[in-house]
């Protein structure tokens, strides 16, 4: 646990309406570096809309957003993905025409700063910062163990390893906070078991800081070190996974009121 | 053998011009995903920006800064008023937009110009008469310099593209945004610098496009009507293709020729007109996605 260091994210009293539905009433947490922070909750219950907010789709109606300690409530997506935030998306938004390697890639946009003749032509500046971010990439690409179908076209691998690539995108930022929206999502056990390997060894071996959502409980209880739990737009519970498995309020949540 | 090679260069020729049309759509389409109905109003658009520079005295190369400068502008101005308030909606929605653009641009050009039909003379634009060029008539073939100028021109904008979108972050970026705008966002790209540069490289193919057909057919309402010869070109090639652009309006522009004059006087004359069409629609029934066209598979 690092409660004691100075918390990378802090969200304050965040609420966001859609038309007569109040997503998000007052919604405060915060992710402290390099832990692995879960959000859970009921279908229903804002877990995306909090991610959206994080990443900048949405702007939140009330209460602000401090990134290392700077506010940050109304920004772009862009910018936020420059202040070093990277995401994946419950539903995947790979670059499906592109060839993984290109997808991975892309993750290092920001990083790429060469110009239109350099860059084209392949000479100077563009051609070293081209070797640069492709070794970048190619260690991504190992890492995760996708080197075999670095060449296809992202929408016509398998879900599974969609999947993987979008992390391969979002890993290849170098991202202070990676975001997962559901990152095990319609896996078989085989490949829930990879990405939560993945996950952990993200976290340990390369110090990422990770806030998730998640709604397999077995990997959210074996990964991650804190769980918040939203449950109707209201945040119910905060603590470490056997704090919350305990918890009577998000046990209602999940399973109505215990009648005996 | 001299007519046939003279009328297949005569129509490879054409092609090109129609390909440098092409590429315009091509170029919003692939960046946005959506089909830009009002390219044809750009061209015009520009042409007569530049023809009406012209006339007030300026230099040729003066009057071709202030005409880029103005599409730009007007490039930034399609973005921040009609598509700003569009992003992440369907296609569509997009291609609506794009309609009602082109009739405003159509207007609006012959609004602060005028509706008269304006003439650019070869010579003193582009530098050269048109009349065939001496070296190739000492081979025996008739070939027009103007032509030949026109695929040189075209042919260096296709290189410079290609090797933008193919090897330069910006040009990846586009490529990324036309796939997924959230998931462009995410990694950090700023959708609406992206597509401020496409329309103003749309913009500028216009430009290019509006001078070297306005030269040809004079700089008038009816300019806007190139547009749909470039259909059957990007129907061949594949809408999100650069390559296919160029080698769609090659097949299109040999194939019109060549079919006028050897198939014309079989069924009475004037296919020129209607086999591009023809053509395009046979090749949707074999392969809809165009030469070189993203196919997308479906899973059921």
């Amino acid at each position: 646990m690092n409660q004691k260091k100075e918390p990378l994210l802090q969200m304050e009293d965040i609420s966001i309406s859609f038309g007569g539905l109040k997503a998000l009433n007052e919604v405060s947490l915060e992710v402290y570096p390099e832990e692995i922070m879960a959000i859970i909750g009921p279908n229903g219950a804002g877990k995306t809309t909090l991610l959206n907010i994080i990443n900048g789709f949405y702007k939140p109606d009330e209460g602000r957003i401090l990134f290392e300690g700077k506010d940050r409530t109304r920004m772009h997506p862009d910018h936020v993905a420059a202040l070093g935030i990277a995401r994946t998306f419950q539903n995947i938004a790979l670059f499906r025409g592109m060839s993984v390697l290109d997808n991975i890639m892309m993750g290092r946009h920001l990083h790429m700063n060469a110009g239109f003749f350099s860059q084209g032509f392949f000479w100077g500046l563009g051609q070293k910062e081209e070797i640069k971010h492709r070794e970048a990439v190619e260690w991504v690409i190992d890492w995760l163990e996708i080197e075999n179908i670095r060449k296809s076209p992202a929408g016509m691998l398998p879900y599974g390893l969609q999947k993987r690539v979008e992390l391969g995108r979002a890993l290849a930022a170098e991202p202070k906070l990676l975001l997962l929206d559901e990152p095990t999502a319609g896996m078989n056990l085989e490949e829930k078991e990879d990405i939560a390997r993945f996950i952990l060894d993200a976290n340990e071996e390369l110090d990422y800081t990770i806030a998730l959502i998640e709604h397999d409980m077995g990997v959210v209880m074996d990964i991650c070190d804190r769980i918040v739990v939203l449950d109707f737009g209201n945040k119910i519970a905060e603590g470490p996974p056997d704090e919350i498995k305990a918890n009577p309020k998000v046990i209602k949540a999940y399973l109505g009121e215990a009648e005996d | 053998m001299t007519f046939f090679i003279e009328v297949t260069i005569s129509g490879l020729l054409a092609g090109i011009m129609y390909s440098l049309v092409a590429l315009g759509f091509v170029m919003i389409f692939k960046a946005s995903g959506v089909f830009n109905f009002a390219q044809g109003a750009m061209v015009l658009f520009a042409a007569l920006t530049f023809v009406r520079f012209l006339e007030m005295g300026m230099w040729v190369w003066a009057a071709f800064v202030v005409t880029l400068v103005a599409m730009i502008v007007l490039a930034t101005a399609i973005e921040w008023i009609v598509l700003r308030p569009l992003v992440a909606r369907p296609p569509i929605i997009l291609f609506m937009a794009t309609i009602g653009l082109s009739f405003f641009l159509e207007g609006f050009g012959q609004g602060i110009w005028d509706n008269q039909v304006h003439g650019l003379d070869c010579e003193s634009v582009l530098g050269i008469p048109d009349i065939p060029a001496g070296w190739l008539m000492e081979k025996g073939l008739m070939i027009s310099q103007f032509d030949l100028l026109a695929a040189a021109v075209a042919a260096v904008s296709v290189v410079l593209l290609v090797l933008f979108f193919q090897k330069t972050r910006t040009g990846r970026a586009l490529r990324a945004v036309s796939d997924d705008h959230e998931a462009s966002l995410s990694v950090g790209i700023p959708l609406r610098w992206i597509w401020g540069i496409t329309w103003a490289i749309a913009g500028l193919i216009a430009l290019v496009a509006g001078i070297l057909w306005g030269t040809r057919l004079g700089v008038q309402y009816s300019l806007s009507m190139v547009v749909l010869k470039a259909l059957p070109v990007i129907i061949l090639g594949g809408f999100d293709s650069i390559p296919g652009a160029i080698i769609g309006g090659l097949i299109i522009g040999s194939a019109e020729k060549l079919g006028e004059v050897y198939l014309g006087d079989y069924v009475g004359g004037g296919i020129e007109n209607f086999l591009p069409y023809l053509l395009a629609m046979v090749f949707l029934w074999f392969r809809p996605y165009g030469l070189f066209g993203r196919e997308i598979i479906e899973r059921v």
